[in-house]
């Protein structure tokens, strides 16, 4: 007798529906009911990271979360960063200056990057690496990581800039 | 086209990698695919009494259970594939799952398949088992004592190999005016890529074929090894290695989980899938490492060294593993002069079976052992003639004239030019000024320390011959075709299975190159053993050295070929005819020409083919190398213990790496990172942690400490380039610098901070409680 609930959700602005049991979590339901593949597991403990996706705008473990406390959420997962035809900053950031190796932790490491992007538009190595705690990444030591989220804030800050720009120009006539 | 051998290019694999789009082993969905779990032992050592799968077997959902003795005759047991001669190797028999005796926590019990993770998981723990604990021994050394309960009732002392390689130096020992001895621990490390292992399985009943997606290393050994075990022909057995989210030696071995799971789906004739769980990694899949090393150097009072001795007690765990043998003998004790010029050298390795889980490859295998014995015990020589230890290095490191030189473990290595490295390092770091600041710092009362190590380690697995003759079950060649489509665009097969390394473009960039055409026109195809002849994997940095040599070789065949097609096309000789940039041109007649791409097309239509010479446009190359390549380099750490707290702060690093050619710098640079952050870990806070009755205690990300980003300085990585003689490319590899450089950099750092304690040595990893007790302890004894 397993029990189900009704869930509604939006994940990456596309809307869900889907019968759940209450224990499914949320890492599982991405997954596997919404084959949404790129949110990793790598771990049993909440530690990795590699699950990352965002709820409601925050950074949060999806391993950690059961598919029923998304109901009526917002979800983000690395699918909605961007795609090839327009990448997300962070996915440009870490094409170009080697943030990966094998790839695996790296959709969880660039969501919970854009949660920090978010409240720090210009962050320092330090503040970089201080906000990578709740991440493990085996294979590239971290540094390329560290230049792959600088260049990304660099890439936003331009973004803004000729968005400003184009407003002020705009403006003036 | 540009040059694109030895510059920095994006990754071809990345676009899927940063949206998303990557296939792992776990984003395998097949229809009707059941999900398998494992139930692991509790007792690290126990006899099998009893199992009841009764209740797991009624709970709704569940398609089978299979134990141990279900698979009798079905499914063998995965053999260990690294036999060493003379070794006196008792390899022992075990069980597929579990069937008398279970004898490390996490061994293989019983298999659960059913609809869905969840239920899978329910049913484990309706299984019943009844155990009857036995007593376990858990360290390797203690497990040599006579009063040692046997791990295998038939292996006394549960010896499992004695290796001795060298000639014993004991009159060396005696004439030396100076001994070193120190007794060093490696310490047991768990490999933990952040892909945990998995498989899923697809049987097709009509014709036979059984494929498994697995994370591997190494497909094609795994398709030789569980072909064995489940009774099926190669050419029906089907491996594909899709995305593998990192390996580090752990998916080289073969594992008895992935083979019962193709057992099931041919059993079942349904898909299976299984992944493993982190806690079930952090049991069940090959450890390393965990060797007691003793060392002892026999030279000179002016500094120069006459002779070594070592003695290595490994702990094997519970059986002997893929390749378990071969770490802590051939892969150490080849390797135990390290970059010196010592004379004489003898190594003696006991391995040693206990009830924890069985160790095997990680990043370095053998080396960073080697490595790390050498590298502490030139510290500790230099200390006790009272020299700095540049200085006595810079006595002692083997000469650039004397390549190849060949060491008194009779291993020959093939180019190096250790003193530049060393002395480009030194700048880099300003070693005098440092010292300086050392001293100043101390007058404070503040422990600043510099350590160096000047290691050299053994990749590029390796001369085949060689692999045969140190008893290695296998080849180590590589293969690669390389086909040029009708279109001029190519797919490059390599034998060799990439997962991370960024090989899909650096092999691009060697193709394209030589080639004259975009990157973008080239594809690699890899893991898979329906597409790729034959291989034998990515492990020991042989992904350039031995399979980018293969697919440089591949691309030249494929450049003959198509000159005697343009050749004729343009009624010319060979001989005449130039290629460069992509164009055929006649010489001192450019416009007289013909593209790379007319040429695919005259090729594959075969309209008009010079006699003799075949349709299509193919290179292929089965490359056996006549030599290891032999990477080296001085790494340089710098670190500040605080006297009150033990805490260690690493305040700089800089690596100067000699890895032959450089193809791409920028993945290069990667690859240090990675294993110098994967060594410091080593050093200061990785390690596994047994109870008394072999219960492993760091079993958890919580309880092992895995390396986050806070914890280093930006590293400052550097490349010299001393080309290697043995294959075209000159490239050495760059995988395992890292690992194998920064432990003894790290804790020759820390030691050298604690000099003013007269700390001479502690174990890895360094923790700050450890290096408190160890100042405290003096505070309180002076
Ligand atoms: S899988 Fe969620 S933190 Fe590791
Ligand atoms: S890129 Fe492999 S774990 Fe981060």
């Amino acid at each position: 007798m397993t029990f189900t609930k009704k869930i509604a959700l939006s994940v990456n602005g596309v809307q869900k529906q889907a019968e759940v049991e209450p224990r499914l979590l949320l890492a599982h339901f991405l997954r596997e009911d919404l084959n949404l593949t790129g949110t990793h597991i790598g771990c049993d403990t909440s530690q990795c990271g590699a699950c990352t996706v965002m709820l409601n705008g925050e950074v949060v473990k999806s391993c950690t979360v059961l598919a029923v406390q998304a109901d009526g959420a917002h979800v983000t997962t690395v699918e909605g960063l961007g795609d090839m035809e327009q990448l997300h900053p962070i996915q440009q950031g870490f094409w170009e200056k080697h943030g990966l190796q094998c790839g695996f932790c790296t959709p969880g490491v660039m969501i919970s990057m854009v949660g920090l992007l978010k409240e720090n538009p210009d962050p320092s190595e330090e503040e970089i690496r201080d906000a990578l705690e709740g991440v493990i990444c085996r294979c590239t030591g971290y540094q390329f990581i560290v230049s792959a989220v600088q260049h990304a804030a660099k890439l936003i800050a331009e973004a803004n800039q000729s968005k400003e720009t184009i407003t002020s120009a705009g403006e003036g006539r | 086209m540009a040059k694109l051998i030895g510059t920095p290019q994006k990754r071809k694999e990345d676009p899927k990698l940063i949206t998303g789009n990557g296939h792992f082993t776990d984003d395998i969905k097949l229809p009707g695919m059941l999900y398998g779990a494992f139930l692991r032992s509790p007792h690290a050592h126990a006899r099998i009494l009893k199992i009841d799968a009764s209740k797991a077997l009624e709970l709704p959902g569940v398609a089978a259970v299979y134990t141990g003795n279900d698979l009798v005759g079905k499914v063998k047991a995965v053999p260990a594939m690294w036999f060493l001669p003379g070794a006196d190797l008792k390899p022992k028999d075990r069980s597929t799952l579990a069937v008398d005796k279970t004898r490390y926590a996490g061994e293989c019990v019983a298999l659960v398949v059913a609809e869905n993770r969840y239920i899978a998981r329910d049913a484990l723990d309706l299984i019943e088992v009844d155990y009857e604990d036995l007593q376990a021994v858990v360290h390797q050394e203690a497990a040599l004592l006579p009063e040692a309960p046997l791990v295998h009732d038939d292996v006394e002392n549960n010896l499992a190999l004695l290796w001795k390689a060298g000639e014993i130096p004991d009159e060396e020992f005696q004439n030396a005016e100076v001994v070193v001895r120190q007794r060093l621990y490696n310490q047991r490390v768990i490999p933990n890529p952040i892909e945990t292992r998995g498989a899923v399985a697809q049987y097709n009943p009509g014709s036979g074929e059984l494929t498994i997606w697995c994370t591997s290393q190494n497909p094609h050994i795994h398709r030789m090894v569980y072909a064995d075990v489940l009774d099926i022909s190669e050419s029906k057995l089907q491996i594909v290695a899709p995305d593998v989210g990192g390996g580090f030696g752990s998916k080289i071995a073969t594992y008895n989980e992935e083979a019962v799971i193709g057992h099931a789906a041919r059993d079942l004739k349904r898909p299976v899938k299984w992944i493993e769980e982190r806690k079930e990694h952090f049991m069940a899949t090959t450890h390393a490492r965990d060797e007691v090393i003793e060392v002892e150097l026999a030279g000179k009072r002016d500094g120069t060294f006459t002779a070594l001795r070592v003695k290595n007690t490994a702990n094997l765990g519970a059986y002997l593993s893929t390749f378990g043998a071969g770490c802590p003998t051939i892969d150490f004790g080849l390797m135990v002069t390290g970059a010196y010029t010592i004379p004489k050298a003898e190594v003696v390795t006991y391995g040693v079976y206990t009830n924890t889980t069985p160790t095997d490859a990680y990043r370095g295998a053998g080396k960073p052992e080697a490595a790390f014995q050498i590298e502490r015990i030139v510290d500790l020589f230099a200390q006790e003639i009272g020299m700095d230890p540049v200085e006595l290095r810079q006595k002692n490191l083997i000469p650039k004239e004397a390549f190849p030189y060949s060491t008194a473990m009779g291993v020959s290595y093939d180019s190096g030019n250790y003193q530049d490295t060393l002395d480009r390092a030194l700048d880099i770091a300003g070693y005098p000024a440092l010292r300086k600041e050392q001293e100043k710092m101390r007058e404070q009362g503040k422990l600043l320390g510099i350590g160096i190590s000047t290691y050299v380690e053994l990749c590029g697995f390796g001369p085949s011959k060689v692999a045969g003759a140190i008893g290695f079950q296998g080849g180590v060649w590589e293969n690669s075709t390389v086909r040029v489509h009708p279109s001029g665009k190519v797919a490059v097969f390599t034998g060799t299975s990439p997962h991370g390394q960024g090989t899909a473009t650096t092999f691009a960039q060697v193709v394209a190159e030589k080639l004259g055409i975009s990157i973008d026109d080239i594809e690699l195809i890899s893991g898979d053993t329906r597409s790729v002849s034959m291989g034998w994997g990515t492990y020991g940095s042989r992904n350039t050295a031995v399979g980018g040599a293969a697919v440089s070789i591949a691309t030249d065949r494929v450049i003959e070929k198509a000159k005697k097609i343009a050749a004729h096309e343009l009624e010319t000789s060979v001989e005449e005819l130039e290629f460069s940039e992509g164009i055929f041109a006649v010489k001192g007649a450019p416009e007289r020409k013909r593209s790379f791409r007319e040429i695919a097309k005259s090729a594959n239509f075969a309209w008009n083919l010079p006699d003799g010479v075949e349709p299509s446009l193919e290179g292929q190359s089965f490359f056996d190398p006549p030599n290891f390549v032999y990477p080296f380099g001085a790494h340089i750490c710098v670190v500040e213990v605080d006297p009150q707290t033990g805490e260690i702060e690493l305040k700089r690093y800089v690596a100067v790496d000699d890895i032959g050619r450089v193809i791409n710098p920028m993945l290069a640079e990667g690859q240090v990172h990675g294993g110098i952050v994967q060594g410091i870990g080593q050093a200061l806070w990785e390690g596994a942690v047994y109870s008394e009755n072999g219960q492993l205690l760091s079993g958890t990300f919580m309880d092992y400490t895995m390396p986050k980003a806070r914890f280093f300085p930006t590293i400052e990585s550097h490349f010299i380039e001393t080309p290697s003689p043995v294959n075209p490319l000159g490239a050495k590899g760059v995988g395992e610098t890292g690992t194998t450089g920064a432990p003894p950099a790290v804790v020759n750092a820390v030691m050298d901070a604690l000099r003013p304690f007269g700390i001479k040595d502690l174990d890895m990893p360094l923790t700050p409680e450890k290096v408190w007790r160890a100042m405290q302890n003096r505070r309180e004894n002076a």
